[in-house]
């Protein structure tokens, strides 16, 4: 998989449903469209809500991987 | 060497709210390194993933920007002071850790989000009374981080307020009702300022008490200061968001500028003591709840500028049968003071207009 232009990174681990989509849809507030937005989140269920949100928000979830045993990366591109 | 880093809000909360943080570094690129190896979350914005400054950042040492000395090897020496600053949109200022959890439910709908519940914060509504209709207005416009609300009123509370005033309490009994709403608004939510009017409102000051709001919400309970509010909000372009209510029944619409006002829908009062007051004829004391949150709510659907608002719509309620209906409502060329010709250009004397009392006095 070709690598993704990341423009920011958000680290919220520790953080819990529905803060995690909250949180991540406000750093996507502050960003231009087109723009790339990591999510780093170890709450599990965060790792379907959040891109579920924002795919309802009509964002563009480039990746969901998970990439330590207790972290998880959603990728998005800003709509 | 100890030299002394100056944090901008902004990034103030990367650093434990510290506004200047001390480190000891030889150069700029080491002090950085040492900023962000102490506070991790700073990194992201004020270096890039090179560890690079991005040209959104500027990084002063003693008030000179470091192109204009050595870059990143700009050397630095005991004493000297260094500032991070990073581009600011200006005005955007960063949700709270409580802002975030108190709006969370606003920041997830996609009407509102993070921009809407900024423009709640940055709005002003002025409340015309804090009686049945104003009290549960203000109280979820409070709860929904409206920033300035104004309160007028100048009575004192009743016992017999009670029933329906939900914002006011017994220990607020003979208390003036614009400091107590005051303090039950900013017992839900620190983040509201709350400007109290304690008076009566009135030709010859209704226009300054209005003249800093965004949305003029009218709870009063009279005839001659439904026409002053009326006119007033007319001659200074405001949105007035009306509601009353009578034993059972409530209505409700909003009167936007240039569509249509108070006057358009009844263009002169009912003779005095033909339509007896809520004193005389009672009141519901839930009916109130109904009608000032509807008009609670056109005055968020407003300041976000969602949905379809009230405007040329009465919204009518009947409690006993509860029924909702709406009939509409339209501008009059011909209205005095809203229409075509306007032959009322300024503020009268609602008193006799209204047929109540001399018109002198």
């Amino acid at each position: 998989m070709e690598s993704i232009q990341i423009d920011q990174e958000l680290n919220i681990k520790g953080e819990v449903c529905p803060y995690t989509f909250v949180k991540s849809k406000l750093a996507l507030e502050d960003m231009e469209s087109g723009e790339v937005l990591r999510v780093v989140v170890d709450h599990l269920p965060a790792v379907t809500n959040v891109p579920r949100s924002l795919t309802n928000e009509g964002h563009n979830v480039l990746e969901v991987a998970q990439i330590s045993d207790t972290d998880w990366a959603i990728t998005v591109r800003k709509a | 060497m100890p030299v002394t880093v100056y944090i901008p809000t902004p990034l103030r909360r990367y650093t434990e709210n510290q506004a200047r943080v001390s480190t000891e570094a030889n150069d700029v690129a080491s002090l950085l390194d040492d900023l962000v190896s102490r506070y991790p979350e700073l990194k992201t914005h004020i270096l890039d993933d090179n560890y690079e400054i991005p040209r959104y950042v500027n990084v002063y040492v003693n008030e000179e920007e470091i192109h204009s000395l050595q870059g990143k090897g700009t050397r630095l020496k005991d004493g000297d002071q260094v500032a991070v600053i990073p581009a600011m949109a200006g005005g955007a200022q960063p949700f709270s850790e409580d802002q975030i959890k108190r709006y969370s439910r606003h920041i997830i709908l996609p009407e509102v989000g993070g921009k809407g519940q900024r423009k709640l914060l940055e709005a002003k509504v002025l409340l015309i009374g804090t009686g049945g209709l104003g009290s549960p207005a203000a109280l979820y416009l409070a709860a929904a981080g409206v920033g300035t609300l104004g309160v007028v009123d100048f009575d004192v509370v009743d016992m017999s307020n009670l029933q329906r005033q939900v914002i006011h309490h017994v220990h607020d009994l003979g208390r003036p009702k614009v400091q107590s709403a005051a303090e039950t608004i900013n017992d839900i939510n620190p983040d509201v300022k709350v400007i109290q009017h304690n008076t009566r409102v009135a030709s010859d000051n209704i226009l300054d008490i209005i003249a800093d709001y965004d949305v003029i919400l009218d709870g009063c309970d009279n005839f001659p200061t439904r026409y002053l509010v009326n006119d007033a909000c007319v001659l200074a372009g405001k949105p007035n968001v009306y509601g009353s209510i009578f034993r059972f029944d409530g209505q409700a619409t909003v009167f936007a500028p240039g569509k249509g006002c108070y006057r358009c829908l009844f263009p002169t009062p009912p003779p005095p003591g033909m339509v007896p007051s809520c004193q005389e004829a009672g009141v519901l004391g839930v009916l109130p709840g109904i009608i000032g949150v509807i008009q609670a709510t056109e005055a968020v659907k407003l300041i976000l500028n969602a949905g379809e608002p009230l405007i040329n719509r009465l919204l009518l309620y009947d409690a006993l049968s509860m029924e909702f209906r709406e009939v509409k409502i339209r501008r009059d060329a011909n209205c005095p003071i809203c229409g075509d010709n306007p032959t009322i250009k300024e503020l009268i004397d609602y008193e006799q207009f209204c047929g109540i009392g001399p018109a002198t006095h």
